[in-house]
């Protein structure tokens, strides 16, 4: 990758070759998919504070892709079971375990515990232990593409189907279930949605680093806008920014893409700081 | 009673977790009354009124609400729950956190039509917190949040108005700014007030009777004949003296102001049964 940098280089500091090769336009095309459904998944984790029970589903995910390669399915199905599963339950017990940051840091460990177990027994499958942890988006071909493309759209349609309700609940829970919305059917259908969405995110970024496209910018999104919509469209666009940019400055520079995505996250995080606060939206 | 009641309980019991909190309890409130709502911590403010909202039926006995069985999401109550959960960094803007309340229980993208961007408009007009829409919730004061909550439950003109101890954190002045705002516009749109409080003295000028509750029981009656030594002293299943001075009215345990004491270590201990999706 390295000797592409050498030559055309356009106005953007961003090279063009890079769309030459097939492996990138993948990157590109999987990386934004997953980037807008993180971000607008995200926005909500963030809304809820429910930011580390998103993380917390990622590493159960590591235990289920780890455990789907020892019986010789594909990880992702695993990914998506175990998160699923792992989804529901915690959104079914809702406030006795959702919230609670030890009793998920605790299962977050076991999970990772145990995937470290299953490779164990399946020593053949720790080349691709990396690429679950810490994602391996150009390895990306159209089949995985395609399984992307459906995972987005039904964590869009779900979240589009249950967007009033969960706002609703989120902002003001106990006015929420006076007026009639179960808090914990809301409160299970959201995760099982974000478990989705972790484990789409997974493949791009890793089980470890979901949190660069899932929280960073929807995160960053709050601090700078109070509109509901504006926040939606503006974390979408910040991690899809940080997705491309990060795969872009990657193959410039030959860093892994992850790390790269992670610093953009970072820095659109630490930026929204600087911004100064609106009091007009 | 000529009127048809608002709110009628006929040897109700309510239970929470198997604990009856009210016992055969009864009482009917009329339409247009305003109401304050006293009583130790405990003694099942805010799980009447969950009763009332439909959340809770009573284990015995029997509740109306309009003359019927109350229904979870009953538009005509207005509410404002005590817990009111509001993450320190919520950066959400006043409109937008009323708005997810309008139909918030219907599925699918919320929207917000004009008219009813009008109806928070002038919601907030009545309250006077016109300028709070477009301000971030994380930068209101508890005073200015109060109010916006105060709005959001007058929105689809309730003739009910269940008010869970809307003072708490407020400072004296904003208190009263408050219990005015309430005053005024359920006076001008003839809406019965549930408002339930720590400090009965604020409400004096307000009320028309009070409720008090304590030691499973509930007794509705002018202020003179409710908040009297033997009453209370039943409520609270203590001896209690009652001094009236200057217009004040001090209940006092062993020399001790019980509303006040009460008050100072009130934060967050009612809420042990509340069920709610947000760490706080």
């Amino acid at each position: 990758m390295t000797t592409a940098t050498s030559t055309a280089i356009t106005t953007t500091g961003i090279s063009t070759d890079m769309f030459h090769y097939e492996f990138m336009t993948n990157a590109f095309a999987a990386a934004g998919m997953v980037a807008v459904v993180s971000g607008v998944v995200g926005y909500f984790l963030v809304m809820r504070g429910q930011t580390f029970a998103g993380h917390a589903l990622s590493h159960i995910g590591f235990a289920g892709a780890t455990g789907a390669g020892l019986i010789g399915l594909a990880p992702l199905w695993g990914l998506v079971g175990f998160t699923l599963a792992a989804g529901i339950v915690m959104g079914f017990l809702s406030d006795r375990i959702s919230n609670r940051d030890v009793a998920i840091g605790v299962v977050l460990a076991l999970s990772l515990g145990f995937g470290l177990l299953f490779l164990h027994y399946y020593t053949s499958f720790a080349t691709q232990a990396t690429a679950l942890l810490f994602g391996n988006v150009l390895a990306v071909d159209h089949a995985m593409i395609a399984t992307l493309a459906a995972l987005g759209a039904i964590t869009l349609l779900a979240l589009a189907a249950i967007m009033r309700p969960l706002i609703f609940a989120s902002l003001q829970p106990e006015l929420a279930e006076a007026k009639g919305v179960s808090l914990r059917f809301i409160s299970t259908a959201f995760l099982a949605i974000v478990a989705i969405a972790v484990s789409a995110c997974a493949q791009i970024v890793g089980v470890l680093m979901v949190f660069t496209l899932m929280v960073g910018p929807a995160a960053a999104a709050q601090r700078v806008t109070t509109g509901l919509w504006s926040g939606l469209i503006l974390s979408a666009a910040l991690a899809l920014t940080e997705a491309w940019l990060g795969i872009a400055f990657a193959f410039q520079t030959d860093w892994p893409v992850s790390f790269c995505i992670a610093v953009l996250s970072a820095i659109g995080y630490f930026g929204s700081f600087a911004v100064p606060r609106t009091r007009t939206a | 009673m000529t009127k048809e009641n608002i709110i009628a309980l006929d040897h109700a019991t309510l239970k929470i977790g198997g604990c009856a909190v009210l016992k055969d309890i009864g009482f009917a409130i009329e339409p247009g009354e305003f109401i304050g709502v006293l009583g130790p911590n405990g003694a099942g403010k805010t799980t009447l009124m969950r009763a009332i909202l439909g959340l809770l039926p009573p284990s015995a006995g029997r509740l109306t609400v309009f003359g019927r069985v109350p229904h979870c999401g009953d538009a005509a109550i207005g509410y404002l729950p005590q817990l009111r959960t509001v993450l320190p960094d919520l950066r959400v803007r006043g409109l937008d956190y009323i708005a997810s309340s309008m139909h918030g229980q219907r599925w699918g993208l919320p929207s917000l039509s004009a008219p009813d961007r009008s109806k928070i408009e002038t919601t907030l007009d009545a309250v006077g917190a016109r300028d709070l829409a477009s301000r971030a919730l994380s930068d209101m004061s508890g005073g200015e949040r109060q109010r916006l909550l105060l709005a959001q439950a007058l929105i689809g003109e309730p003739k009910l108005l269940l008010l869970d101890e809307p003072l708490i954190s407020l400072d004296a002045r904003h208190q009263e700014v408050v219990i005015d705002v309430i005053r005024k516009v359920c006076r001008e749109r003839k809406i019965t007030v549930l408002f339930s409080a720590h400090e009965l003295n604020q409400l004096l000028g307000a009320i028309d009777r009070v409720l008090y509750l304590g030691n499973g029981q509930a007794v509705l009656g002018r202020v003179d004949d409710v908040v009297t030594a033997p009453v209370l002293s039943r409520l609270y299943a203590t001896d209690i003296e009652v001094l009236r001075a200057g217009g004040h009215i001090f209940v006092l345990s062993r020399g001790r102001d019980v509303e006040r004491a009460d008050h100072m270590h009130d934060y967050g201990h009612e809420h042990g049964h509340h069920d709610h999706g947000h760490q706080h």
